[in-house]
């Protein structure tokens, strides 16, 4: 569903800030996997998402959505085939736009925005169904600004609008690291529960080992703009925290022995 | 005593027969307002190339005029015209990648000479008894005219009318819908496969050419365009924008529609007019206008961050959501 074929970035090239944040990464994902990914801080991980979605072009390699070369596609173009969630709740939704607007502009993803109306009566209540899935009771503020939503409410939403019209891959960006532990593990059901509904193949980063190892059914590791550990199937349902940072500290060749590396 | 000599001297009456023709040219300052409306509130985008635009609306307007043109094709052109104007714009923002507030004042400055081409000379004037009023015999020039301040009136309303209709139309458009999205989270629109940069050009085209169409309508009231009569309107424009906003919010606590908020954008042109007018009556130096209108601006583009900084954890949230 989703190759990436010796995919560089460098950020601020030939300056004393240069920063080489994916370093010839391979990645290949399969329809319907669900792929966690970890990794410390500035490992390349929003780098890698970022990559994929398009928000720049990368220096080298190749990228390909379901066997369709997007390398040169920009991001609005890409977004045909993406869905996202960022981990900035304000960032997913028009705040100023009512719910139903947010998802009708989401329905659209994909699609030529003409001149008709741009939300219709009967998406209105394929909304509201929708809407429901999330029990959260959105169903009946179909009206209300998304701005007077708490951050897990809007998180929720943005998953919703992410899977409005299928996406060929979601791409989740630390989408609970805002949250209250509560909302967060809310959000994170939501997920599991919207990926599963859809069939969709996912990318989700966390910083959270015991989600990164609860949810989807592989998990990559990344450092230093490479992936330095993939684990899938029977081998990933078995793996513990502290299998983890063992072969974290054996692979990086980073020697502390805390879970700071990784949970930081 | 001073002050009893001073408003003893002022006539109430001067200033009621002055209301008419200030109502309708406040619906022109009001239509305008709506122009500036679109990039300032619904693209958030400062746009100071209307200063050059409504100059040209009025100056393609004037020399239309002179060639025979009728009233209704003479604006239309001026519209035209004040498309390419936005979309010059938005191209050097969108494509060479200028920042918003240098390509309007690019596109202002590269107008003024563009404007006295058109022109040929710095004003020019059609006679309004040569051309003649649309509904005259034989006669096409006007649309609307000071000489005949009624029709004016009734004109600019039915013309504010359509446009708030067009617009509220447009803006529920799905197309509408994803220029307000671009305006209101880029972040997301692009997320959401919205071309931000095509909407941005479409905003401001639409925008320049509502400006033109008020400057077109504002030489046709007054007879006669000049390069200068743009300059400030997109101060004016701001300043009828919050007028409008404070009299909505003030009169519909709960919050009023789009088409409503339209409507207020419209009123707080011919607002913002009268004041004027009750500034010359009240004999102030007509010189000092602009600075009158310029603190009036600050002062309510103040208020709201001044507010949000006395709750400074909920506006912080606000305004990084809006950045971000
Ligand atoms: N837009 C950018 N401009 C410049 N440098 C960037 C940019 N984005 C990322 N970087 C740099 O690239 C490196 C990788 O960053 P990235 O955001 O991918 O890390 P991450 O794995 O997501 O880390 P975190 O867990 O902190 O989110 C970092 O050194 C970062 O400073
Ligand atoms: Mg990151």
């Amino acid at each position: 569903m989703l190759k990436l074929e010796r995919v560089s970035k460098t950020f601020h090239p030939g300056t004393i800030h240069e920063k080489r944040a994916l370093q010839e990464l391979e990645l290949h994902l399969a329809p319907g996997e669900f792929v966690t990914v970890i990794g410390g801080n500035g490992a390349g991980k929003s780098t890698l998402l970022n990559a994929v979605a398009g928000v720049w072009p990368v220096d080298s390699g190749k990228i390909l959505i379901d066997s369709v070369d997007v390398t040169a596609l920009p991001e609005h173009k890409r977004a045909a085939f993406i869905g996202r969630v960022f981990q900035d709740p304000m960032m997913g939704t028009a705040p100023n736009m009512q719910i139903e607007e947010n998802l009708a502009l989401a329905m659209r993803r994909g699609k030529k925005r003409g001149l008709r109306w741009g939300v219709t009566k009967a998406e209105r209540e394929e909304y509201h169904e929708r809407l429901k899935t999330l029990g959260l009771g959105l169903e009946n503020r179909m009206e209300d600004k998304v701005g007077l939503l708490s951050g897990g409410q809007r998180q929720a939403l943005t998953l919703l609008m992410a899977a409005l019209q299928r996406p060929k891959l979601l791409l989740l960006d630390e989408h609970t690291a805002a949250l209250d532990p509560a909302t967060a593990g809310k959000v994170l059901e939501l997920s599991d529960q919207i990926v599963a509904e859809n069939q969709l193949t996912a990318l989700m980063i966390t910083h959270n080992m015991r989600d990164a190892l609860t949810h989807g059914n592989r998990i990559i590791m990344m450092h230093a703009g490479r992936i330095i550990l993939d684990i899938s199937g029977e081998e990933k349902k078995k793996l513990t925290k502290k299998d983890l940072l063992d072969r974290f500290a054996a692979l990086s060749g980073v020697q502390e022995e805390t879970d700071e590396v990784l949970l930081s | 005593m001073y002050l009893g000599v001073f408003i003893g001297s002022l006539s109430l009456a001067n200033l009621i027969s002055r209301m008419p023709a200030a109502v309708a040219q406040g619906f022109i300052w009001g239509m305008m307002a709506l122009g500036v409306y679109i990039t300032f509130r619904l693209l958030d985008v400062a746009d100071l190339s209307v200063d050059g635009s409504f100059a040209t609306g009025g100056a393609v307007t004037v020399m239309l005029i002179l060639a025979g043109w009728s009233a209704w094709a003479a604006l239309l052109a001026a519209v035209a015209v004040g498309v390419v104007c936005g979309l010059c714009t938005g191209l050097l923002h969108t494509k060479l990648g200028i920042p918003a507030i240098l390509a309007g004042i690019l596109t202002q400055f590269a107008l003024y000479s563009i404007n006295l081409r058109i022109m040929t000379k710095a004003n020019q004037t059609a006679s309004i008894k040569k051309f003649g009023m649309v509904w005259e015999e034989g006669h096409k020039g006007f649309l609307l005219s000071s000489l005949y301040v009624p029709q004016a009136i009734l004109t600019g309303l039915l013309l504010t009318a359509m446009l708030v209709a067009l617009l509220y139309w447009y803006f529920g458009t799905e197309q509408g819908s994803a220029l307000r999205a671009t305006g209101a989270n880029p972040h997301m629109s692009r997320a959401q496969g919205i071309n931000v940069g095509n909407m941005k050009l479409i905003g401001l085209a639409l925008s320049n050419g509502v400006v033109a169409l008020s400057g077109g309508l504002m030489t046709q009231f007054q007879g006669t365009a000049d390069v200068n009569m743009g300059r400030g309107a997109i101060v004016i424009g701001l300043a009828a924008i919050i007028i409008g906003e404070v009299l909505c919010d003030a009169l519909f606590t709960k919050g009023a529609n789009f088409a409503v908020r339209l409507c207020f954008v419209a009123l707080g042109g011919i607002a913002y007019y009268i004041v004027m007018v009750v500034i010359l009556w009240l004999r102030l130096d007509p010189n000092d206008l602009k600075l009158f209108t310029a603190l009036i601006v600050a002062v309510f583009l103040a208020v709201p961050y001044l507010q949000g900084q006395r709750r400074p954890a909920v506006a912080q949230a606000r305004r990084g959501g809006k950045e971000g």
